[in-house]
């Protein structure tokens, strides 16, 4: 009796698990923010941005709290009613362009927007001058003599070296 | 001519000097906008007495050291032995940023570790944390007489960098003060 008020009640546990999450699944979810619109452009703006704690993800990903300080800053900002490129102005002033993800183009990194092109203009620029000069090299000159062995070569003239001996 | 064959290998030879030069950099110290800027204003409680507040501006005239820490901070643990040292040479004035914390932790780590700050201010939501762009602490800001931070170091501050980096710096900013 004892084994099967066990197995009972693990069954309704499961069933439990299974019902409960659909019977709330069911509704539409309802957004957690007050304003959706704000939240997109807070989303949009913290996905350029660089978390300087995990560096390798943008403020709208980490859960690093400093993420989640930026991310507020970002939407108060937005609130207040300043423009995207104000509010990253403000943070480029306190962390730097390391902040975004896209660099602004300006001298210190005009070799990091355009280094591959001029890398990948050199390569086939050098590669078409080797080219083209080898294509204009004449063919060697022979002597007339010099030709005769050639086509005695060619034509399977073996006869012209002395035999290997056979073993 | 003949040496074209070496033309390979000296390319080799500078790329793999260049990735070796990035090898020996750090990439968790990002370089700060702010050196030789003014020091960011604030007016925060202090720690000791939060119905007071403080400025950089009662700062003026003198070298300081503006050091973030936290109670949580591991990290801090570490350099604090060597802040003790440096506010005890007497070269330089210590405040500390107490960044993110709470009061009573705040104290009872200073009552156990030794208090080398002048004074310390609170920043509980990191709102000046943020005008300072710290992204971790310890860091600390070297201001001179005028405001102006002259130098920012990331992560704590050991021996060397007290005695090689931080006081030479406090040293000529002194004598120019």
């Amino acid at each position: 009796m004892r084994v099967l008020r066990k197995v009972g009640a693990a069954g309704l546990f499961v069933v439990a698990l299974v019902v409960v999450p659909l019977a709330q699944g069911a509704d539409e979810a309802t957004p957690v923010v007050a304003d959706p619109e704000l939240e997109a452009r807070v989303q949009e703006l913290a996905y350029k941005l660089r978390c300087l704690v995990c560096q390798n993800e943008s403020v709208a990903e980490s859960r690093a709290p400093l993420a989640v300080d930026l991310r507020n800053q970002v939407r108060e900002q937005l609130a207040a009613g300043k423009s995207e490129a104000e509010v990253v102005d403000f943070l480029v002033a306190r962390y730097g362009d390391f902040v975004l993800y896209l660099p602004p183009l300006k001298t210190t990194t005009v070799l990091l927007w355009f280094g591959p092109a001029l890398l990948l203009v050199g390569g086939v620029g050098g590669l078409l001058y080797r080219l083209r000069r080898r294509a204009g090299e004449a063919a060697p000159h022979l002597s007339e003599e010099q030709r005769a062995r050639a086509r005695e070569l060619l034509e399977g003239g073996a006869a012209a070296h002395p035999e290997e001996p056979r073993k | 001519m003949k040496a074209k064959f070496l033309i390979p290998l000296a390319l080799f030879l500078a790329l793999a000097a260049f990735l070796g030069y990035g090898l020996t950099l750090n990439p968790s110290v990002v370089p700060s906008p702010l050196i030789d800027k003014p020091a960011p204003a604030f007016r925060l409680a202090r720690l000791d007495a939060p119905d007071q507040q403080f400025g950089i501006q009662d700062m003026r005239g003198q070298v300081w050291l503006l050091n973030v820490w936290a109670s949580w901070c591991v990290s801090c643990r570490q350099e604090h032995p060597q802040l003790v040292e440096l506010a005890r040479s007497g070269k330089v004035a210590l405040v500390g940023l107490n960044y993110k914390d709470e009061r009573g932790a705040a104290l009872d780590w200073l009552r156990s570790q030794g208090n080398p700050y002048q004074t310390i201010v609170t920043d509980p939501d990191g709102r000046v944390g943020i005008d300072y762009g710290v992204y971790g602490t310890p860091e600390t800001f070297l201001i001179d007489g005028d405001g102006v931070i002259r130098y920012k170091h990331i992560g704590p501050i050991s021996r060397e960098v007290a005695r090689e980096v931080l006081l030479p710096k406090i040293a000529e900013l002194s004598r120019a003060s």
